[in-house]
Protein backbone atom coordinates (compact mmCIF):
# COMPACT_ATOMS: atom_id res chain seq x y z
CA UNK A 1 0.00 0.00 0.00
CA UNK A 2 1.09 3.73 -1.09
CA UNK A 3 0.38 7.01 0.96
CA UNK A 4 0.40 9.79 -1.02
CA UNK A 5 0.60 13.49 0.18
CA UNK A 6 -2.60 14.70 1.71
CA UNK A 7 -3.77 11.21 2.76
CA UNK A 8 -4.45 10.88 6.35
CA UNK A 9 -2.24 8.59 7.95
CA UNK A 10 -1.07 7.09 11.49
CA UNK A 11 2.19 6.40 12.22
CA UNK A 12 4.19 4.86 14.64
CA UNK A 13 7.89 5.53 16.32
CA UNK A 14 10.32 4.59 19.40
CA UNK A 15 10.92 7.57 21.65
CA UNK A 16 13.25 5.88 24.25
CA UNK A 17 15.40 3.25 23.33
CA UNK A 18 15.00 -0.23 26.12
CA UNK A 19 18.26 0.53 27.14
CA UNK A 20 17.67 4.65 27.89
CA UNK A 21 14.21 4.05 29.61
CA UNK A 22 13.68 5.98 33.10
CA UNK A 23 14.89 4.41 36.40
CA UNK A 24 13.09 2.13 38.30
CA UNK A 25 10.67 0.81 35.77
CA UNK A 26 9.23 -2.78 36.11
CA UNK A 27 12.01 -5.32 34.73
CA UNK A 28 9.54 -6.21 31.80
CA UNK A 29 9.02 -2.26 31.10
CA UNK A 30 12.78 -2.12 30.98
CA UNK A 31 13.10 -4.78 28.08
CA UNK A 32 10.98 -2.82 26.11
CA UNK A 33 11.50 0.51 24.04
CA UNK A 34 9.11 3.49 24.85
CA UNK A 35 6.98 4.16 22.24
CA UNK A 36 4.19 6.34 19.89
CA UNK A 37 1.60 6.29 17.74
CA UNK A 38 0.07 9.66 16.05
CA UNK A 39 -2.03 10.35 13.34
CA UNK A 40 -1.79 12.98 10.55
CA UNK A 41 -1.50 14.18 7.08
CA UNK A 42 1.24 13.02 5.11
CA UNK A 43 3.55 15.76 4.17
CA UNK A 44 6.62 14.01 2.42
CA UNK A 45 4.43 12.82 -0.61
CA UNK A 46 4.43 9.57 -1.58
CA UNK A 47 5.29 6.48 0.72
CA UNK A 48 4.79 2.87 1.40
CA UNK A 49 3.84 1.14 4.61
CA UNK A 50 6.69 0.55 6.96
CA UNK A 51 8.77 3.47 5.59
CA UNK A 52 9.51 6.91 7.90
CA UNK A 53 7.62 10.13 6.93
CA UNK A 54 6.59 13.62 8.28
CA UNK A 55 3.25 14.29 9.04
CA UNK A 56 1.35 17.08 10.29
CA UNK A 57 -1.09 16.74 13.08
CA UNK A 58 -4.88 18.24 13.47
CA UNK A 59 -3.21 20.54 15.76
CA UNK A 60 -0.33 21.75 13.17
CA UNK A 61 2.37 19.57 14.50
CA UNK A 62 4.88 18.05 12.04
CA UNK A 63 6.07 14.76 13.69
CA UNK A 64 8.04 11.78 11.82
CA UNK A 65 7.57 8.28 12.52
CA UNK A 66 7.08 4.99 10.01
CA UNK A 67 3.39 4.83 8.09
CA UNK A 68 1.47 1.80 9.53
CA UNK A 69 -1.97 2.74 8.47
CA UNK A 70 -3.51 4.88 5.40
CA UNK A 71 -6.92 6.06 6.48
CA UNK A 72 -6.64 4.24 9.80
CA UNK A 73 -10.09 3.13 11.05
CA UNK A 74 -11.65 2.23 14.43
CA UNK A 75 -12.00 -1.51 14.97
CA UNK A 76 -13.16 -1.60 18.66
CA UNK A 77 -16.23 -3.59 19.20
CA UNK A 78 -19.31 -4.80 21.78
CA UNK A 79 -16.78 -8.03 21.85
CA UNK A 80 -18.21 -11.52 21.96
CA UNK A 81 -21.60 -13.26 23.58
CA UNK A 82 -20.36 -13.70 27.53
CA UNK A 83 -22.59 -16.91 28.46
CA UNK A 84 -22.39 -16.04 32.01
CA UNK A 85 -23.82 -12.55 30.91
CA UNK A 86 -27.38 -14.09 30.06
CA UNK A 87 -27.14 -16.33 33.63
CA UNK A 88 -26.68 -13.20 35.69
CA UNK A 89 -30.01 -11.20 33.50
CA UNK A 90 -32.17 -14.53 34.34
CA UNK A 91 -31.69 -14.73 37.92
CA UNK A 92 -31.81 -10.79 38.16
CA UNK A 93 -35.28 -11.36 36.57
CA UNK A 94 -36.43 -14.58 38.94
CA UNK A 95 -35.48 -12.23 42.05
CA UNK A 96 -37.24 -9.51 41.26
CA UNK A 97 -39.87 -11.91 40.69
CA UNK A 98 -39.96 -13.48 43.78
CA UNK A 99 -39.67 -10.24 45.87
CA UNK A 100 -42.69 -8.74 43.99
CA UNK A 101 -44.86 -11.42 45.28
CA UNK B 1 18.03 10.20 25.24
CA UNK B 2 19.25 9.96 28.54
CA UNK B 3 20.45 13.56 28.96
CA UNK B 4 17.93 14.94 26.84
CA UNK B 5 15.45 13.18 29.60
CA UNK B 6 17.30 14.55 33.09
CA UNK B 7 17.73 18.15 30.93
CA UNK B 8 13.95 18.05 30.48
CA UNK B 9 13.19 17.11 33.99
CA UNK B 10 15.61 20.11 35.25
CA UNK B 11 13.29 22.25 33.72
CA UNK B 12 9.87 20.60 35.19
CA UNK B 13 8.77 23.44 37.68
CA UNK B 14 9.75 26.31 34.77
CA UNK B 15 7.74 24.62 32.26
CA UNK B 16 4.60 23.35 34.58
CA UNK B 17 4.57 27.40 36.07
CA UNK B 18 4.35 28.84 32.76
CA UNK B 19 1.95 25.92 31.30
CA UNK B 20 -0.79 26.06 34.36
CA UNK B 21 -0.05 29.85 35.92
CA UNK B 22 0.31 29.18 38.83
CA UNK B 23 3.21 29.65 40.86
CA UNK B 24 2.69 27.20 43.58
CA UNK B 25 6.02 28.51 45.51
CA UNK B 26 3.51 31.30 47.45
CA UNK B 27 1.59 28.52 49.08
CA UNK B 28 4.99 27.08 50.21
CA UNK B 29 6.02 27.00 54.25
CA UNK B 30 9.50 25.88 53.48
CA UNK B 31 8.90 23.00 55.33
CA UNK B 32 5.93 19.70 54.88
CA UNK B 33 2.87 22.48 55.17
CA UNK B 34 1.55 24.47 52.34
CA UNK B 35 -1.56 26.44 52.85
CA UNK B 36 -3.75 24.63 50.79
CA UNK B 37 -7.13 26.41 51.40
CA UNK B 38 -5.12 29.67 50.39
CA UNK B 39 -4.26 27.88 47.30
CA UNK B 40 -8.12 26.83 46.48
CA UNK B 41 -9.46 30.37 47.51
CA UNK B 42 -6.16 32.29 45.08
CA UNK B 43 -6.27 30.48 42.53
CA UNK B 44 -9.41 28.96 42.33
CA UNK B 45 -12.64 29.88 41.44
CA UNK B 46 -16.00 30.56 44.13
CA UNK B 47 -18.97 27.74 43.96
CA UNK B 48 -21.34 30.65 42.09
CA UNK B 49 -18.57 31.39 39.74
CA UNK B 50 -17.99 28.03 38.58
CA UNK B 51 -21.82 27.25 38.26
CA UNK B 52 -21.86 30.11 35.74
CA UNK B 53 -18.74 28.67 34.00
CA UNK B 54 -20.55 25.15 33.40
CA UNK B 55 -23.57 26.88 32.42
CA UNK B 56 -22.05 28.13 29.74
CA UNK B 57 -21.20 25.08 28.43
CA UNK B 58 -23.86 22.64 29.45
CA UNK B 59 -22.15 21.15 32.29
CA UNK B 60 -23.79 19.91 35.68
CA UNK B 61 -27.03 19.71 35.96
CA UNK B 62 -27.15 16.09 36.00
CA UNK B 63 -30.28 13.96 37.00
CA UNK B 64 -30.75 12.26 40.13
CA UNK B 65 -32.39 8.80 40.11
CA UNK B 66 -33.65 7.02 43.04
CA UNK B 67 -32.79 3.27 42.17
CA UNK B 68 -36.12 1.39 43.58
CA UNK B 69 -35.70 -2.15 42.09
CA UNK B 70 -31.98 -2.46 43.25
CA UNK B 71 -32.92 -0.70 46.80
CA UNK B 72 -36.07 -3.57 46.94
CA UNK B 73 -32.91 -5.99 45.67
CA UNK B 74 -30.23 -4.80 48.54
CA UNK B 75 -33.36 -4.66 51.14
CA UNK B 76 -34.41 -8.68 50.40
CA UNK B 77 -31.06 -9.82 51.32
CA UNK B 78 -31.15 -8.36 55.21
CA UNK B 79 -33.50 -8.13 57.87
CA UNK B 80 -36.57 -6.16 57.49
CA UNK B 81 -36.37 -2.63 58.49
CA UNK B 82 -32.70 -2.43 57.29
CA UNK B 83 -31.43 -1.45 53.24
CA UNK B 84 -30.89 1.98 52.80
CA UNK B 85 -32.62 3.56 49.48
CA UNK B 86 -30.02 3.63 46.65
CA UNK B 87 -29.86 7.30 45.00
CA UNK B 88 -27.58 7.40 41.54
CA UNK B 89 -26.09 10.81 40.27
CA UNK B 90 -26.04 10.53 36.36
CA UNK B 91 -23.20 12.30 35.81
CA UNK B 92 -23.40 10.69 32.03
CA UNK B 93 -25.54 13.03 31.13
CA UNK B 94 -22.90 15.49 30.76
CA UNK B 95 -21.75 16.50 27.59
CA UNK B 96 -18.66 14.43 27.28
CA UNK B 97 -20.42 11.44 29.26
CA UNK B 98 -18.95 12.17 32.77
CA UNK B 99 -18.37 13.78 35.66
CA UNK B 100 -14.72 15.02 34.39
CA UNK B 101 -16.70 17.48 31.94
CA UNK B 102 -17.39 19.52 35.20
CA UNK B 103 -13.04 19.72 35.63
CA UNK B 104 -12.41 20.25 32.35
CA UNK B 105 -14.54 22.84 32.13
CA UNK B 106 -12.79 24.91 34.52
CA UNK B 107 -9.81 24.19 32.95
CA UNK B 108 -10.37 25.12 30.03
CA UNK B 109 -12.61 28.61 30.62
CA UNK B 110 -8.98 29.54 32.65
CA UNK B 111 -6.81 28.66 29.55
CA UNK B 112 -9.04 30.83 27.26
CA UNK B 113 -8.83 33.49 30.06
CA UNK B 114 -5.17 33.34 30.79
CA UNK B 115 -4.61 33.76 26.29
CA UNK B 116 -3.64 30.16 25.88
CA UNK B 117 -4.34 29.01 22.10
CA UNK B 118 -4.90 25.54 23.28
CA UNK B 119 -4.85 23.03 25.92
CA UNK B 120 -3.03 19.61 26.85
CA UNK B 121 -3.98 16.93 29.50
CA UNK B 122 -2.51 13.97 30.17
CA UNK B 123 -5.07 10.87 30.60
CA UNK B 124 -6.18 7.36 29.47
CA UNK B 125 -9.42 8.04 31.16
CA UNK B 126 -12.80 10.20 30.58
CA UNK B 127 -10.85 13.25 31.42
CA UNK B 128 -9.42 13.57 27.57
CA UNK B 129 -12.99 13.75 26.12
CA UNK B 130 -14.32 15.84 28.63
CA UNK B 131 -11.11 18.55 27.88
CA UNK B 132 -11.24 17.94 23.95
CA UNK B 133 -15.34 18.67 24.33
CA UNK B 134 -14.67 21.62 26.21
CA UNK B 135 -12.18 22.61 23.64
CA UNK B 136 -13.90 22.29 20.86
CA UNK B 137 -16.86 24.46 22.51
CA UNK B 138 -14.48 27.45 23.35
CA UNK B 139 -12.51 26.75 20.15
CA UNK B 140 -9.47 25.94 21.17
CA UNK B 141 -6.58 23.71 20.04
CA UNK B 142 -6.26 20.48 22.04
CA UNK B 143 -3.89 17.21 22.69
CA UNK B 144 -4.82 14.07 24.79
CA UNK B 145 -1.66 11.99 25.83
CA UNK B 146 -2.74 8.76 26.24
CA UNK B 147 -1.05 5.99 27.85
CA UNK B 148 -2.15 2.98 25.46
CA UNK B 149 -0.69 -0.33 24.20
CA UNK B 150 1.31 -2.76 25.58
CA UNK B 151 4.91 -3.62 24.10
CA UNK B 152 2.87 -5.90 21.52
CA UNK B 153 0.63 -2.61 20.24
CA UNK B 154 -2.45 -4.20 22.28
CA UNK B 155 -4.60 -1.78 23.68
CA UNK B 156 -7.08 -1.58 26.06
CA UNK B 157 -10.49 -1.37 24.30
CA UNK B 158 -11.90 1.13 26.77
CA UNK B 159 -8.63 3.58 26.40
CA UNK B 160 -9.15 2.65 22.41
CA UNK B 161 -12.41 3.90 22.43
CA UNK B 162 -11.62 6.92 24.72
CA UNK B 163 -9.42 7.92 21.92
CA UNK B 164 -12.05 7.74 19.40
CA UNK B 165 -14.15 9.57 21.30
CA UNK B 166 -11.35 12.64 22.37
CA UNK B 167 -10.63 12.51 18.37
CA UNK B 168 -14.71 12.69 17.60
CA UNK B 169 -14.67 16.47 19.00
CA UNK B 170 -11.41 17.24 17.18
CA UNK B 171 -8.51 17.03 19.57
CA UNK B 172 -5.16 15.27 18.60
CA UNK B 173 -4.59 11.80 20.09
CA UNK B 174 -1.00 11.39 21.34
CA UNK B 175 -0.64 7.16 22.06
CA UNK B 176 2.44 5.93 24.10
CA UNK B 177 3.39 2.74 25.16
CA UNK B 178 3.34 1.39 29.32
CA UNK B 179 5.87 3.21 30.75
CA UNK B 180 6.12 6.59 33.25
CA UNK B 181 8.20 8.43 30.52
CA UNK B 182 4.80 9.68 29.49
CA UNK B 183 5.41 12.45 31.74
CA UNK B 184 8.53 13.45 29.49
CA UNK B 185 6.40 13.26 26.46
CA UNK B 186 4.02 14.98 28.57
CA UNK B 187 6.58 18.15 29.33
CA UNK B 188 8.06 17.98 26.06
CA UNK B 189 4.84 19.09 24.18
CA UNK B 190 3.73 22.12 27.03
CA UNK B 191 7.37 23.36 26.14
CA UNK B 192 6.63 22.69 22.18
CA UNK B 193 3.57 23.85 21.99
CA UNK B 194 3.16 26.48 24.83
CA UNK B 195 -0.05 25.48 25.67
CA UNK B 196 -2.25 25.34 28.57
CA UNK B 197 -1.49 21.85 31.01
CA UNK B 198 -5.30 20.99 31.71
CA UNK B 199 -4.00 18.84 34.69
CA UNK B 200 -6.57 16.95 36.86
CA UNK B 201 -5.19 18.30 39.87
CA UNK B 202 -4.93 21.76 39.63
CA UNK B 203 -7.16 23.94 42.25
CA UNK B 204 -9.56 25.04 39.12
CA UNK B 205 -10.45 21.64 38.30
CA UNK B 206 -10.82 20.48 41.82
CA UNK B 207 -13.22 23.25 42.32
CA UNK B 208 -14.69 22.16 39.39
CA UNK B 209 -16.30 18.97 40.91
CA UNK B 210 -17.19 21.05 43.91
CA UNK B 211 -20.43 21.83 42.27
CA UNK B 212 -21.32 18.33 42.08
CA UNK B 213 -21.63 17.68 46.18
CA UNK B 214 -23.05 21.24 46.36
CA UNK B 215 -26.17 20.02 43.28
CA UNK B 216 -26.28 16.63 44.91
CA UNK B 217 -26.96 18.14 48.25
CA UNK B 218 -29.94 20.76 46.71
CA UNK B 219 -31.45 17.53 44.93
CA UNK B 220 -31.36 15.20 47.91
CA UNK B 221 -32.88 17.93 49.76
CA UNK B 222 -35.68 18.52 47.71
CA UNK B 223 -36.64 14.45 47.18
CA UNK B 224 -36.15 13.45 51.12
CA UNK B 225 -35.88 17.03 53.07
CA UNK B 226 -32.48 16.15 54.49
CA UNK B 227 -28.79 16.04 53.20
CA UNK B 228 -27.75 12.30 52.66
CA UNK B 229 -26.57 10.08 55.29
CA UNK B 230 -23.46 8.48 52.85
CA UNK B 231 -22.05 9.02 49.81
CA UNK B 232 -20.15 6.57 47.60
CA UNK B 233 -17.36 8.15 45.47
CA UNK B 234 -14.80 6.08 42.88
CA UNK B 235 -11.50 6.71 44.00
CA UNK B 236 -8.63 6.79 41.79
CA UNK B 237 -6.42 10.57 41.66
CA UNK B 238 -8.35 11.79 44.57
CA UNK B 239 -10.09 14.28 42.53
CA UNK B 240 -13.63 13.51 42.57
CA UNK B 241 -13.83 12.51 45.66
CA UNK B 242 -11.94 16.32 47.16
CA UNK B 243 -14.18 18.06 45.02
CA UNK B 244 -17.19 15.86 45.84
CA UNK B 245 -16.61 16.45 49.69
CA UNK B 246 -15.90 19.96 49.37
CA UNK B 247 -18.77 20.55 47.81
CA UNK B 248 -20.85 18.98 50.17
CA UNK B 249 -18.93 20.66 53.03
CA UNK B 250 -19.69 24.80 51.61
CA UNK B 251 -23.86 23.34 51.12
CA UNK B 252 -23.99 22.71 54.38
CA UNK B 253 -24.02 18.51 54.40
CA UNK B 254 -20.94 18.44 56.54
CA UNK B 255 -22.78 15.46 58.62
CA UNK B 256 -22.76 13.12 55.39
CA UNK B 257 -20.46 10.42 55.17
CA UNK B 258 -17.68 10.10 52.51
CA UNK B 259 -16.87 6.56 51.09
CA UNK B 260 -14.00 6.39 48.39
CA UNK B 261 -14.39 2.78 46.62
CA UNK B 262 -11.97 1.80 44.76
CA UNK B 263 -11.78 -1.63 42.23
CA UNK B 264 -8.77 -3.98 43.94
CA UNK B 265 -6.04 -4.41 41.78
CA UNK B 266 -3.89 -6.02 44.33
CA UNK B 267 -0.80 -7.75 42.98
CA UNK B 268 -0.77 -5.70 39.51
CA UNK B 269 2.03 -3.17 38.95
CA UNK B 270 0.54 -0.34 36.93
CA UNK B 271 3.73 0.83 35.45
CA UNK B 272 4.69 -2.80 34.20
CA UNK B 273 4.21 -3.67 30.19
CA UNK B 274 2.80 -7.18 31.14
CA UNK B 275 0.68 -6.39 33.54
CA UNK B 276 -1.17 -3.49 31.75
CA UNK B 277 -3.65 -5.42 29.66
CA UNK B 278 -4.34 -7.77 32.52
CA UNK B 279 -6.33 -5.49 34.61
CA UNK B 280 -10.08 -4.76 32.76
CA UNK B 281 -10.18 -1.39 34.91
CA UNK B 282 -8.04 1.28 33.51
CA UNK B 283 -9.03 3.90 36.49
CA UNK B 284 -11.06 3.88 40.10
CA UNK B 285 -8.87 1.67 41.28
CA UNK B 286 -6.46 0.62 43.86
CA UNK B 287 -3.49 1.06 41.64
CA UNK B 288 -4.24 4.74 41.52
CA UNK B 289 -6.22 5.65 44.70
CA UNK B 290 -3.51 4.21 47.20
CA UNK B 291 -0.78 5.79 46.10
CA UNK B 292 -2.71 9.01 45.40
CA UNK B 293 -3.95 9.02 49.09
CA UNK B 294 -0.85 8.51 50.79
CA UNK B 295 1.19 10.73 48.39
CA UNK B 296 -0.98 13.00 46.94
CA UNK B 297 1.51 15.05 45.25
CA UNK B 298 2.39 12.56 42.50
CA UNK B 299 0.59 13.94 40.16
CA UNK B 300 1.61 16.47 37.31
CA UNK B 301 1.67 19.61 39.10
CA UNK B 302 4.01 20.38 42.28
CA UNK B 303 1.04 20.47 44.50
CA UNK B 304 -2.28 18.75 43.95
CA UNK B 305 -5.22 20.28 45.12
CA UNK B 306 -6.84 16.52 44.86
CA UNK B 307 -6.23 15.50 48.73
CA UNK B 308 -8.43 12.85 49.29
CA UNK B 309 -7.72 11.92 52.50
CA UNK B 310 -8.74 15.07 54.18
CA UNK B 311 -12.35 14.02 53.63
CA UNK B 312 -12.67 10.30 53.75
CA UNK B 313 -14.36 9.01 56.26
CA UNK B 314 -14.06 5.41 54.98
CA UNK B 315 -12.46 3.43 52.13
CA UNK B 316 -13.59 0.04 50.44
CA UNK B 317 -12.29 -2.02 47.54
CA UNK B 318 -14.86 -4.15 45.65
CA UNK B 319 -13.74 -6.48 42.99
CA UNK B 320 -14.20 -6.78 39.06
CA UNK B 321 -16.73 -9.14 38.81
CA UNK B 322 -18.85 -7.27 41.42
CA UNK B 323 -18.42 -4.30 39.62
CA UNK B 324 -19.35 -6.01 36.01
CA UNK B 325 -22.51 -7.66 37.63
CA UNK B 326 -23.55 -4.39 38.69
CA UNK B 327 -23.37 -2.49 35.21
CA UNK B 328 -25.34 -4.89 34.10
CA UNK B 329 -28.14 -5.34 36.83
CA UNK B 330 -28.37 -1.67 36.43
CA UNK B 331 -29.02 -1.96 33.01
CA UNK B 332 -31.32 -4.58 33.64
CA UNK B 333 -33.41 -3.41 36.62
CA UNK B 334 -32.95 -0.13 36.33
CA UNK B 335 -33.02 0.73 32.59
CA UNK B 336 -29.73 2.63 32.59
CA UNK B 337 -26.97 1.31 30.12
CA UNK B 338 -23.62 2.83 31.89
CA UNK B 339 -19.82 2.09 31.38
CA UNK B 340 -18.41 -0.43 34.15
CA UNK B 341 -15.88 1.55 35.47
CA UNK B 342 -18.52 4.69 36.43
CA UNK B 343 -19.82 1.91 38.46
CA UNK B 344 -17.10 0.53 40.80
CA UNK B 345 -19.15 3.06 43.76
CA UNK B 346 -22.37 1.49 42.83
CA UNK B 347 -21.23 -2.08 43.35
CA UNK B 348 -19.89 -0.54 46.98
CA UNK B 349 -23.22 1.49 47.95
CA UNK B 350 -25.52 -1.72 46.72
CA UNK B 351 -23.49 -3.48 49.78
CA UNK B 352 -23.06 -0.76 52.36
CA UNK B 353 -26.77 0.15 51.94
CA UNK B 354 -27.41 -3.02 53.09
CA UNK B 355 -25.61 -2.39 56.78
CA UNK B 356 -27.79 1.30 56.61
CA UNK B 357 -31.70 1.21 57.99
CA UNK B 358 -34.30 1.69 55.70
CA UNK B 359 -34.87 5.39 56.32
CA UNK B 360 -31.27 6.55 55.23
CA UNK B 361 -30.28 7.52 52.06
CA UNK B 362 -26.98 6.55 49.93
CA UNK B 363 -26.15 7.96 47.15
CA UNK B 364 -23.78 6.62 44.61
CA UNK B 365 -22.24 9.96 43.24
CA UNK B 366 -21.28 8.76 39.12
CA UNK B 367 -21.70 7.53 36.35
CA UNK B 368 -19.86 7.15 33.26
CA UNK B 369 -21.23 7.14 29.15
CA UNK B 370 -21.10 3.67 27.74
CA UNK B 371 -20.23 2.20 24.01
CA UNK B 372 -18.31 0.01 21.89
CA UNK B 373 -14.97 -0.79 23.70
CA UNK B 374 -16.34 0.68 27.25
CA UNK B 375 -18.93 -1.98 27.85
CA UNK B 376 -19.04 -5.22 29.97
CA UNK B 377 -19.18 -7.80 27.04
CA UNK B 378 -15.88 -6.55 25.10
CA UNK B 379 -14.24 -5.73 28.09
CA UNK B 380 -14.67 -9.23 29.12
CA UNK B 381 -14.02 -10.24 25.90
CA UNK B 382 -10.43 -8.73 26.14
CA UNK B 383 -10.28 -9.84 29.82
CA UNK B 384 -10.88 -13.85 28.21
CA UNK B 385 -8.87 -13.41 25.12
CA UNK B 386 -5.24 -11.86 27.40
CA UNK B 387 -5.98 -15.73 29.16
CA UNK B 388 -7.91 -13.79 32.66
CA UNK B 389 -10.96 -17.05 33.68
CA UNK B 390 -14.29 -14.91 33.78
CA UNK B 391 -16.79 -17.50 35.71
CA UNK B 392 -19.63 -17.41 38.20
CA UNK B 393 -18.84 -18.18 41.87
CA UNK B 394 -17.89 -16.11 44.76
CA UNK B 395 -16.02 -12.70 43.81
CA UNK B 396 -13.61 -13.00 47.28
CA UNK B 397 -11.89 -15.66 45.33
CA UNK B 398 -11.01 -13.31 42.14
CA UNK B 399 -7.16 -12.74 41.90
CA UNK B 400 -6.58 -9.68 39.54
CA UNK B 401 -4.77 -10.37 36.55
CA UNK B 402 -5.64 -14.12 36.67
CA UNK B 403 -9.43 -14.33 37.55
CA UNK B 404 -12.72 -12.11 37.08
CA UNK B 405 -15.26 -13.01 38.99
CA UNK B 406 -19.06 -12.40 38.63
CA UNK B 407 -21.18 -12.95 41.47
CA UNK B 408 -23.23 -15.97 41.39
CA UNK B 409 -25.82 -14.44 43.61
CA UNK B 410 -26.39 -10.74 44.58
CA UNK B 411 -25.53 -11.79 48.53
CA UNK B 412 -22.12 -12.43 47.62
CA UNK B 413 -21.17 -8.66 46.68
CA UNK B 414 -19.78 -7.24 49.84
CA UNK B 415 -16.97 -4.27 50.53
CA UNK B 416 -13.52 -4.84 52.17
CA UNK B 417 -12.44 -2.55 54.18
CA UNK B 418 -8.82 -0.46 53.72
CA UNK B 419 -7.53 0.19 56.83
CA UNK B 420 -7.69 4.28 56.83
CA UNK B 421 -5.32 5.04 59.91
CA UNK B 422 -3.05 2.50 57.93
CA UNK B 423 -3.26 4.64 54.95
CA UNK B 424 -2.86 8.15 57.05
CA UNK B 425 0.07 6.61 58.79
CA UNK B 426 2.02 6.08 55.17
CA UNK B 427 1.05 9.94 54.26
CA UNK B 428 2.40 11.49 57.49
CA UNK B 429 5.65 8.62 56.85
CA UNK B 430 5.73 10.17 53.05
CA UNK B 431 6.02 13.45 54.02
CA UNK B 432 8.55 13.02 56.78
CA UNK B 433 11.13 11.48 54.29
CA UNK B 434 11.05 15.13 52.40
CA UNK B 435 12.39 16.50 56.24
CA UNK B 436 14.49 13.59 56.91
CA UNK B 437 16.42 14.09 53.94
CA UNK B 438 17.73 17.30 55.00
CA UNK B 439 19.16 17.02 58.13
CA UNK B 440 19.03 21.25 59.27
CA UNK B 441 15.14 21.06 59.42
CA UNK B 442 12.77 20.53 62.34
CA UNK B 443 9.26 19.77 62.23
CA UNK B 444 7.23 22.77 63.33
CA UNK B 445 4.20 23.37 64.72
CA UNK B 446 2.45 24.03 61.40
CA UNK B 447 3.64 21.08 59.63
CA UNK B 448 1.74 18.89 62.42
CA UNK B 449 -1.57 21.07 62.29
CA UNK B 450 -1.15 20.56 58.39
CA UNK B 451 -0.93 16.71 58.75
CA UNK B 452 -3.70 16.40 60.96
CA UNK B 453 -5.39 18.59 58.38
CA UNK B 454 -4.10 15.98 55.76
CA UNK B 455 -5.28 13.04 57.16
CA UNK B 456 -8.66 14.18 58.83
CA UNK B 457 -7.01 13.62 62.50
CA UNK B 458 -5.59 15.87 65.09
CA UNK B 459 -2.16 17.39 66.18
CA UNK B 460 -2.44 14.81 69.26
CA UNK B 461 -2.90 11.84 67.00
CA UNK B 462 0.15 13.25 64.31
CA UNK B 463 2.59 13.62 67.01
CA UNK B 464 1.68 10.12 68.39
CA UNK B 465 2.03 8.53 64.51
CA UNK B 466 5.69 10.48 64.30
CA UNK B 467 6.85 9.11 67.63
CA UNK B 468 6.33 5.66 66.85
CA UNK B 469 7.79 6.15 63.31
CA UNK B 470 10.61 7.61 64.92
CA UNK B 471 10.92 4.74 67.13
Amino acid sequence: MTAKKGDWVRIHSILIEAEDRAPRVPVDTAKVPYELWAKGLLITGKAEIGKKVEIETITGRKISGEIIEINPSYNHDFGEFIPEILTIDKQLKDLMGEISQ
Amino acid sequence: MKNNYLELMKRKNEIMKKSVGIDYSLFESGSIAFDYERMMEKVGYSLKEIRGIQEETGVGNTPMYELHNLTNLARSLVPKGKGARIFLKDEASNPSGSFKARRAATAVYHAKKLGFSGVIAATSGNYGAAVASQAAMRGMNCIIVQECYDSKGKGQPEIIEKARKCEAFGAEVVQLSVGPELFYTFLKLLEETGYFNASLYTPFGIAGVETLGYELNKQMIERTGKSPDTVVITNAGGGNLTGTARGLIKAGADKTEIIAASVNLKGLHMASDSDFNKKSFTTGHTGFGIPFATVPDRSDVPRSAARPLRYMDRYVTVNQGEVFYMTEALAQLEGLERGPAGNVSLAAAFAIAQEMDKNQTIIVQETEYTGAGKHLQPQLTFARNNGIKISLGNPADEVPGKSIILPSHPSCITVQDINLNKLRQSLITNSLKEINRDKHKNITDEDIKFLADETKSRPEIVKEIIRTIEL
